[in-house]
């Protein structure tokens, strides 16, 4: 095991090169997490429309993404879509990882859609609003605010979930880890430094999450 | 002076799967009426209501709303739905929104009214239901009655020429019931058309013009409420009113 002096003076050292790393990977998710919410929507739509076909489309999306490792989904997108477009290896990585968590996030907002008193569509319906307003209006800002608590545990399954971009030579936290790990012949002290840094991510993005939660909660107080 | 038909409904028939739960309904109302149906649990009286406001739709039949009969296809029914405005027995007002958002929502989002002026309508029909302090808190906050009492003012919003009410006073505590139904009466008296699913039976003789009585899917009955509440005609009609308390 490495010393604490040891440990900390590598921690300060290479701090440049991992904040560097620290943002690529923050960049990663936010990208990755954003475009999944609206995959994820997507889905979720066509999950609960009346169209049969429409609803199968999204159980395949769902059932392929959930059948297959990440890392397989992440090397047959990167592979398949460089080999079909010019795409920078950054939008091959948030995509990739984008398409995995739109499947969760579409479980996730189905439900919370579903759960939805149908009398709120009713009473928009009743008010004359149509369907996609009323769903748009009223169904879907309750739909978000009952999916807070398991969108923000998908938001930090997706931020650890893209140390996998390393496998494709995404300079992110854990390429830089284990690199730099190598390189010094010091893999456990830079594994320890990396966990520091995805931990204080994920206590970045708890934060975001929480205070989100509390600004929504408002109309229960 | 002839009063304008405002619902008409010939022959009406819904069925839910094997459940025949109208049957052969002919039922009119008037303008400025009000129309109470009365009957025991699972005899029709809710189903009807909502046919009227296309939230069901109906098998066979015709309803012809101010001498028009709406056809999905050739009608727009969120038009029809705007004139015709619904007041649910739960309320379901919407949670995430403030008293005074609920109200503007439809006016502002359905009949584009510039949004000054839908608060300013929405002030005025506050008041109206005795609301005005509670404009900008959330519904969690609010009573039973409260919350049904803003359940009207959004319905009366849309400015709707028929109200229908599907039990409005059920869900209520017992003390809460009368804020609620003096709202209505004075609905009443401003000459609203207003069709009432109810059990509050000195309301319907009180200020129903007309009351319907249904049992198993028929309109068993029918009348104004003076022969109706004193001289029911049908054996239905008489346990009915035996069984009920005023």
């Amino acid at each position: 095991m490495p010393s604490f002096s040891h440990f900390f003076d590598t921690l300060f050292s290479s701090s440049d090169v991992f904040i560097r790393a620290m943002l690529l990977t923050l960049e990663l998710t936010v990208v990755s997490i954003i475009v999944g919410i609206v995959i994820g929507l997507l889905f979720a739509l066509l999950k609960i429309s009346n169209i049969k076909i429409l609803a199968w489309i999204s159980d395949a999306y769902v059932f392929l993404v959930r059948g297959t490792p990440l890392i397989v989904q992440i090397f047959i997108l990167y592979f398949g879509i460089s080999n079909l477009f010019l795409l920078p290896d950054f939008w091959a990585a948030s995509l990739a990882l984008a398409f995995h968590n739109g499947a969760y996030i579409s479980e996730i907002l189905r439900g919370t859609i579903q759960s939805i008193d149908k009398g709120q569509m009713e009473a928009g319906r009743s008010l004359g609003m149509s369907n996609s307003l009323t769903l748009r209006r009223i169904i879907l800002p309750q739909a978000f605010r009952r999916a807070l608590p398991p969108l923000g545990n998908q938001f930090i399954i997706g931020l650890k979930d893209s140390s996998l971009a390393a496998f494709i030579s995404m300079n992110e936290l854990f390429n830089v880890a284990t690199t730099l790990g190598s390189n010094n012949f010091d893999e456990m002290t830079y594994l320890l430094i990396v966990a520091v840094y995805y931990l204080i991510l994920v206590a970045f993005l708890t934060i975001v999450v929480n205070l989100f939660e509390k600004k929504l909660s408002i109309s229960d107080r | 002076m002839e009063q304008k038909e405002m619902i008409r409904i010939r022959n009406l028939n819904k069925s839910y799967g094997d459940l025949h739960v109208l049957k052969d309904i002919d039922m009119k109302v008037l303008d400025s009426d009000v129309v109470c149906l009365i009957g025991p649990s699972g005899s029709g009286k809710s189903t009807l209501l909502r046919c009227l406001n296309y939230l069901e739709k109906k098998d066979s039949g015709q309803i012809l709303i101010e001498g028009t009969e709406v056809k999905p296809g050739t009608h727009d029914i969120n038009e029809i739905r705007a004139k015709v405005g619904m007041v649910f027995q739960h309320f379901h007002l919407f949670p995430h929104m403030t008293v005074l958002e609920n109200v503007i929502e439809a006016p502002t989002h359905v009949k584009k009214v510039p949004k000054a002026q839908a608060i300013e309508e929405a002030k005025a029909l506050l008041a109206k239901v005795g609301l005005s302090d509670k404009a900008d808190v959330y519904p969690s906050k609010l009573s039973g009655g409260q919350k049904q009492r803003v359940a009207i003012a959004r319905a009366l919003a849309m400015k709707p020429d028929i109200l229908l009410f599907d039990e409005p006073t059920s869900a209520l505590d017992p003390e809460l019931v009368g804020e609620v139904l003096t709202t209505m009466k004075e609905l009443a008296l401003e000459g609203m058309t207003m069709v009432v699913v109810t059990h509050e039976m000195s309301f319907a003789r009180d200020v129903g013009d007309w009351i319907v009585f249904m049992h198993d899917g028929r309109v068993v009955e029918s009348g104004p409420p003076k022969d109706f509440f004193t001289n029911p005609k049908e054996e239905r009609t008489k346990e009915f009113l035996q069984t009920t308390i005023f």
